[in-house]
């Protein structure tokens, strides 16, 4: 397959140097400013060298990398709320061409999941985005496999940052923003983690989710109930104090900030669970519980973000396009 | 600290033992059987043989006590469990007669707070009268509190965290936990909830 690259952070960067590896092709990449095209691909190592020194792609422009000719758009620009622009706008330019789409950009498939579907349906070009919920972790091609009509409820930890605050809070019985600083120091966290540990990221995972099991249930798409953000009811981790992290490890349990789909609704709150339970994971890790109606139980842990990764599910995706 | 036994052992009656016909299935048993109740009892002399009385008086056979005196229900008074045998039919005239004796009964049998759960609430607990906290959870009928553990590391003035375990009514446990909801929400308390339902 022929790829686009659209962004050029670590998951951009990430799929332009793994393509190779999986039989794929980079045919163009842009970032917020400039782009590269190159009909019979790209040099990778190039590329990336460039973005490094001297932060541009290349000498083109952003739209001439979504004009050129390729078999499959790969969307990793940063997420964005409301319009999830300007994501949306090149998932609908490729789509309108009869292109693939795969997204690493959680916005469109949070805030405008019918509008997607309807692109889609009118589209010889198909849309995927694994990628945007759990990293590495195939989330969605599981729930896709169990089908969703026999899905009744994902549950998960499915951000790292998170987690990794809750996961030393408990373990060195140090306050928030102690461990935050930490975090940040070591790169888990972001200089503004707000997205992170207020819980909006991992809510528009559950939202995607949701959206995943509402339509992939739904006989009739178009009757299908959408969801986006403002269906989730979320709260974050800020503020926990490390008494409330002693007093739950003195029951044996734990606090996570866990997330919940069910197709019905959104939620994402720290809760309270067994210490050494399945969902108890350690550190930046994630985990994915699908609950099944013949398939029991299933759960899939792993990295839940990092470039590689990421890339990892995108090219998965890619790999599943035909 | 137990109280010694009274007249059973081990909760079975030896002249009743391996005894008569099975009871017919449905409708009370004339067997007796073992019961817990757990009363609440102000910290005055005389409490306890007061609450004991309707037991003795309405046939119960009592078994054991188990008076906690260290351990204060969030109303300040003491709890006490008490095991007797009784038939089904004289066990419900024995919580009738303890509380009509003002004995404040909370729980009898094993069904009536069937399923536990425990909660982490944080946030300026103490500013906020932990203990009105307490008995408004009490108040609300789906749940009673069993047990507080408090931390309150930064003193009194600062955030602290409480952990409660709740004894609900089978069933119940959603309308406990809305409860605990909403007396935390108005408090600007917030609540660490149980990931209910899922033992992983």
């Amino acid at each position: 397959m022929k790829l686009a690259v659209i962004g050029a952070g670590a998951v951009g960067r990430s799929v332009v140097e793994l393509a190779g590896e999986y039989g794929h092709e980079v045919v163009a990449v842009a970032d917020s400013s400039s782009a590269i095209v190159e009909p019979d691909g790209v040099d990778a190592e190039a590329v990336l060298t460039r973005k490094a020194e001297i932060g541009v792609v290349g000498d083109d422009d952003p739209d001439d990398a979504l004009a050129a000719d390729y078999d499959v758009l790969v969307e990793a620009t940063p997420t964005t709320l409301g319009d999830a622009e300007p994501g949306f706008s090149h998932l609908k330019t490729a789509l309108e061409r009869d292109r693939h789409v795969v997204l690493a950009n959680k916005g469109p498939v949070a805030e405008r999941f019918g509008d997607v579907r309807a692109l889609e349906a009118d589209s010889a070009g198909g849309v995927r985005f694994e990628a945007t919920v759990g990293g590495a972790i195939p989330a969605i091609s599981t729930v896709e496999d169990v089908e969703p009509s026999h899905v009744t409820a994902i549950r998960g930890v499915l951000n790292g940052t998170a987690n990794f605050i809750l996961t030393r809070m408990a373990a060195e019985g140090l306050d928030y923003d102690h461990v935050l600083a930490e975090a940040q120091d070591l790169g888990v966290a972001e200089a503004d983690p707000s997205f992170d540990v207020e819980g909006t990221d991992a809510a528009l995972k559950c939202v995607i989710l949701s959206n995943v099991l509402s339509f992939g249930a739904a006989a009739d798409p178009s009757s299908a109930r959408e969801f986006t953000l403002a269906d989730a009811a979320v709260s974050g981790i800020r503020d926990i104090p490390g008494s409330a992290l002693r007093l739950a490890a003195e029951d044996g349990r734990t606090v996570r900030l866990i997330g919940e789909a069910t197709g019905e609704t959104v939620r994402v709150a720290p809760r309270l669970i067994p210490e050494n339970g399945t969902l108890a994971v350690n550190g930046t890790q994630n985990i994915v519980q699908i609950e099944t109606t013949h398939a029991g139980r299933l759960n899939i842990s792993g990295r839940g973000a990092g470039g590689p990764e990421t890339a990892s599910a995108v090219l998965g995706d890619v790999g599943r396009l035909k | 600290m137990t109280a010694p036994e009274f007249d059973g052992v081990d909760g079975v009656d030896p002249a009743l033992g391996s005894a008569s016909d099975p009871s017919p299935d449905g409708g009370h048993s004339p067997e007796p059987s073992t019961h817990t109740v757990r009363l609440e009892l102000v910290d005055e002399p005389g409490q306890l043989l007061a609450a004991l009385q309707p037991i003795a008086d309405s046939g119960g056979n009592l078994l054991s006590i188990y008076h906690e005196r260290g351990n204060k229900t969030p109303r300040g008074r003491i709890p006490v469990e008490v095991d007797f045998e009784a038939t089904e039919e004289r066990f419900e005239a024995i919580v009738e007669a303890l509380r009509e004796a003002g004995v404040n009964v909370m729980q009898a049998g094993t069904e009536e707070y069937a399923e536990e759960l425990t909660v982490v609430v944080f946030g300026h607990l103490i500013d906020t009268d932990l203990s009105d906290t307490l008995t408004r959870i009490e108040g609300c009928a789906s749940a009673s509190v069993a047990d507080v553990s408090l931390a309150a590391p930064r003193g009194t003035e600062d955030v602290s965290s409480a952990r409660l375990r709740l004894e609900a009514r089978a069933g119940e446990t959603a309308a406990a936990l809305e409860a605990v909801r909403s007396i935390a929400e108005e408090k600007g308390l917030r609540v660490v909830e149980p990931l209910a339902g899922v033992e992983a």
